[in-house]
């Protein structure tokens, strides 16, 4: 993974996605945190989360319609690290996986 | 016309990483002390100042996110606001990252509290070129704004003035009865309605408004908020009615706009917030890459960041275990002082028993000492860690770890209460436990107090270096990493099979976190928090190490020698000194021999022998000589023996020692093999007889459960072997190594044992603070005994069985704990399944 060349922010399409087996599962076109490329960026749609985990994403900024960019994955490939806004925060792809994106 | 208060309370909220503590440490200086809110174990900062008006009570309130009910710390923030109606709340927020904390101010303001906004570390904000205008914010906030710095100091006076101001305006207000609705409020759109139709639902009760006011209530009914349907069953009459008309407008509004209140709500405030902050906050350089994030580039890095992971753990390895072992020879001298001045206070040492007082006493500044000694290590290592924390790299080893941890159902935050208790070498398990605090997901904090007593804490090096020195002289490198990785993977071990059956059904929580800028630590801020910790470890293992040696002591002590066996050793001691007085009554000293006179003799004698043998020098020995010829003119020819005379009275005098030596040894020896404990060592040597364990072994386990600083004394004690107590205890229990048939593989099993052992005294009493319940404290006691013993056991009796030596049992061993290990980390955590199938909600739910 070399982030750091992919310094450009681009909207997630022109990105590749990431490989992924859950990608079948998703075949209705739904897209997921966990499939945004690092150095991409993306918009919230809606959480699949609910309860304590949603409240905990919501307070550190992943609300509807917040910007994500996706910046790095720690050495063993999770959690997952992106900026929203001004701020940079962590989540793990289970969790990541639970927050659907559309392209800006 | 109504008196303004003149002593008020403030409370302090807001979000974690806003700089609350140094807010707090600026408005209240060094006046502060702890408490616990009632019924659980979050601490309760208080602290006070005086101004002009009165006395100002500043309550630190826990680092909360939100104001909802799914954590503790919320909770106990929430309670605290509703219940105890401080005069003022001083909310301070991160002016960097001031959009996001606008989240909590709203849901304060919504509540119409009398609220201060503390705009931190407005420096930290600038230097990323953001510039805040704080009277713009103030002004579409509706409160007063103060830029401070809390660190520096810097709005100290402004935060005070305000706080009064808010103060007299909320006295005013409270005098009036019913809760207002503020001035403030967020615009929620298309829910609007549906608010006003609960509100008038609601403006049946007057006791609920006297408590909250509509609006919020409103609001938190149909963001479907758990504690807000409890406070309206708790003050509304018609409870159900209203929560049957909230339930029916959020599936309406659902229905009709595809997304939940709750989302439609937090989007809303979000919108404000997003609003304001373009309102008020000016950036320079608008794409401009943080400077942490062109760090994190480098530190971060895929590839490098265990590279510079393992570089920082072995930095803080050597800074605070290798050089702080150094510093402690600059203070054992001290501590050795200290101990002598004792003993010279003391009554004299009797001829074969000292009085109780002098023993006990004795022990007992031993045990401190021994305790004592590990300060300097201490006080770097929580230096160290405060600056890993201070500075932000602590949630970066969260971050490189967290997938490693998760795969043994702990969390990446597991990280500081680990290195707190020692990984590598060295720590303790008390700061370790207390360290556990900060991890939000209930199940994982339980999984860490309970496997963090595994690694290796200061006390059980002793009996490791011991046992190497003794048994793998040879291996002694490969020992010291198979002690320091096994207690790691032992310990992932335990916490995967905790986590996966008793604590299946505690909560998670996820691993969100917000990785904090850079900050360069500041030396008040790494001391404060330094030498905070090392006093917590100071007093509560002091009072307890004191407390519980005392017992230690009477456990191995009483009942005592039997009767006629004192007889015997005290029969052969006349007799010795009946031989001394025969030896000596021709020679110009038998006057020095008579009666009273020959005790004082032996414990100078005795006391000059150590001197000389302490002292390193020539000048050093000849001031001895010196100094004993000053204070005992009378005996000191016969300690420095010239002529021929006093050369035999001395020799004769040596004689008369060693047989006290050995006899006194003979006692102490015996009177712990007829001591309670030794009673109890000896009955369980059938069950430790599978790891190799004999009695003597089982009495050192025991007693160390008090201090595992005594686990090597009392080894100490029982291996004496009489006449020469200056052989080290390596040599001596070599020698019991050759003559009672101990391998090498008694000493692994011993090891093992030591590793797995329960937590020491004060670590249980941790592990009782920390979960707040006795349950898990005896868990914590039995379950590590039994586990530990059976893996020794195995190890010892496996081993013996197929003829392995101690180092092919140890490589087997090894292998063996790695592969489960692995093996474990592949088996799917239950937590995850139910996620999956989406039932994790709130536990009241």
């Amino acid at each position: 993974m070399s982030h750091g060349r992919r310094r450009g922010r681009k909207p997630c399409m022109e990105c590749p996605t990431r490989v992924s087996a859950r990608e079948e599962q998703k075949a209705d076109g739904r897209q997921v945190l966990t499939q945004v490329s690092n150095g991409c960026r993306c918009r919230i749609r809606r959480h699949n989360a609910c309860g304590a985990i949603r409240q905990r994403l919501l307070d550190l900024g992943f609300v509807p319609d917040a910007e994500v960019e996706m910046i790095r994955c720690a050495t063993l490939g999770d959690p997952l690290e992106m900026r929203l806004g001004d701020y940079y925060v962590t989540l793990r792809k289970r969790e990541a996986d639970l927050i659907e994106v559309r392209a800006d | 016309m109504f008196p303004a208060k003149n002593n008020i309370i403030v409370g302090l909220a807001g979000q974690q990483n806003a700089g609350k503590s140094t807010i707090f440490n600026m408005l209240t200086g060094a006046n502060q002390h702890i408490a616990n809110y009632p019924g659980v174990t979050i601490d309760k900062k208080l602290g006070s100042y005086r101004d002009e008006l009165g006395r100002v009570e500043v309550v630190d309130l826990p680092g909360t996110y939100s104001l909802t009910s799914f954590s503790l710390e919320e909770r106990v923030a929430r309670d605290f606001l509703l219940r105890e109606k401080p005069d003022v709340i001083v909310n301070v927020i991160d002016a960097s990252s001031l959009r996001r904390g606008l989240y909590f101010t709203f849901q304060m303001l919504e509540m119409s509290l009398p609220v201060v906004m503390a705009l931190n570390m407005v420096d930290v904000a600038e230097g990323h070129g953001r510039r805040v205008d704080h009277e713009m914010l103030a002004g579409l906030l509706g409160v007063p704004v103060v830029p401070t710095v809390g660190r520096k100091g810097r709005g100290k006076a402004e935060l005070r003035r305000a706080i009064r101001q808010v103060a007299k305006e909320s006295t005013r207000e409270g005098m009036s009865g019913e809760k207002a609705d503020g001035g403030f409020w967020v615009d929620y759109g298309r829910l609007e309605e549906h608010i006003a139709a609960v509100q008038d639902q609601l403006a049946g009760s007057t006791a609920l408004s006297k408590t909250v006011t509509l609006r919020w209530m409103a609001v938190k009914l149909l963001e479907e908020d758990t504690e807000a349907g409890k406070l309206l069953r708790r003050h509304h009459e018609q409870a159900e009615e209203v929560l049957e008309l909230v339930h029916a407008l959020v599936l309406a509004f659902q229905g009709e706009m595809d997304i939940s209140p709750g989302d439609h709500i937090v989007s809303c405030r979000d919108r404000l917030s997003a609003s304001i902050v373009e309102q008020c906050v000016e950036v320079g350089g608008a794409d401009r890459v943080h400077f942490s994030e062109k760090i994190d580039r480098v530190l971060l890095h895929r590839g490098l960041a265990p590279v510079f992971l393992v570089l920082t753990v072995y930095l803080i390895y050597e800074l605070s275990i290798v050089q702080g072992y150094k510093l402690t020879f600059l203070t054992w001298p001290a501590l050795a002082w200290v101990r002598a001045s004792v003993a010279g206070l003391l009554p004299d040492p009797g001829l074969l028993q000292d009085a109780m007082f002098r023993s006990l006493s004795l022990w007992m500044v031993d045990s401190v000492n021994t305790l004592l000694n590990y300060v300097p290590i201490f006080l770097i290592l929580f230096a160290l860690i405060a600056i890993l924390e201070d500075s932000g790299y602590m949630a970066r080893i969260a971050f490189i770890l967290d997938r490693v941890f998760q795969s043994f159902g702990l969390h990446g935050q597991s990280t500081l209460p680990f290195i707190l208790a020692g990984v590598f070498t060295g720590g303790c398990a008390v700061p370790g436990i207390m360290a556990t605090k900060g991890i939000p997901d209930e199940r994982s904090r339980l999984a860490t107090i309970l496997t963090v007593p595994y690694m290796n804490c200061m006390a059980k090096i002793p009996l490791y270096t011991l046992l190497v020195n003794i048994y793998f002289e040879a291996h002694k490198s490969f020992l010291m990493l198979f002690i320091s990785t096994i207690t790691v993977i032992m310990a992932m071990i335990v916490a995967k099979l905790l986590t996966s059956t008793i604590l299946r059904g505690r909560e998670t929580a996820p691993f969100v976190m917000e990785m904090p800028n850079y900050h360069l630590p500041t030396l008040t801020g790494v001391l404060r928090r330094a030498l905070d910790r090392t006093w917590v470890f100071i007093k509560k293992v002091g009072t307890i190490v004191v407390a519980v040696a005392i017992v230690v002591y009477v456990l191995l002590q009483f009942p005592g020698l039997p009767e006629e066996r004192t007889a015997v050793l005290d029969r052969r001691m006349d007799a010795a000194v009946a031989t001394f007085q025969e030896d000596v009554k021709d020679t110009a000293y038998a006057d020095l021999a008579r009666g009273e006179m020959i005790l004082e003799l032996l414990n100078v004698s005795t006391a000059y022998r150590e001197a000389k043998m302490a002292a390193a020098t020539q000048e050093r020995s000849q001031a001895v000589d010196q100094r004993y010829e000053a204070l005992h003119p009378d005996l000191f020819p016969l300690l420095r023996a010239r002529d021929a005379e006093a050369r035999m009275v001395s020799r004769a005098l040596r004689t008369l020692a060693n047989e006290r030596a050995t006899l006194r040894t003979l006692i102490r020896e015996e009177t712990i093999v007829h001591s309670y404990f030794g009673r109890v060592g000896r009955a369980l040597e059938p069950v430790t007889r599978f790891a190799g364990f004999d009695w003597k072994i089982n009495v050192a386990l025991i007693s160390s459960f008090a201090a595992r600083e005594s686990s090597v004394a009392t080894l100490g004690v029982l291996f004496q072997e009489g006449v020469d107590e200056n052989v080290a205890l390596e040599e001596r229990m070599g020698r019991e190594r050759d003559a009672g048939g101990k391998t090498p593989l008694h000493a692994l099993a011993l090891m093992l044992f030591f590793a797995l052992y329960p937590p020491c005294l004060a670590s249980t009493i941790m592990v009782k603070v920390q979960t707040g319940s006795y349950k898990w404290m005896f868990f914590s006691i039995i379950f590590p005994t039994i586990f530990g013993l059976a893996v020794a056991s195995g190890v010892f009796s496996i081993g013996s069985t197929l003829g392995l030596s101690g180092i092919q049992a140890m490589g087997w061993f090894y292998g063996l704990a790695l592969a489960t290990a692995v093996g474990l980390s592949f088996v799917r955590d239950p937590a995850w399944e139910r996620q999956r199938s989406g039932i994790v909600g709130p536990k009241e739910a």
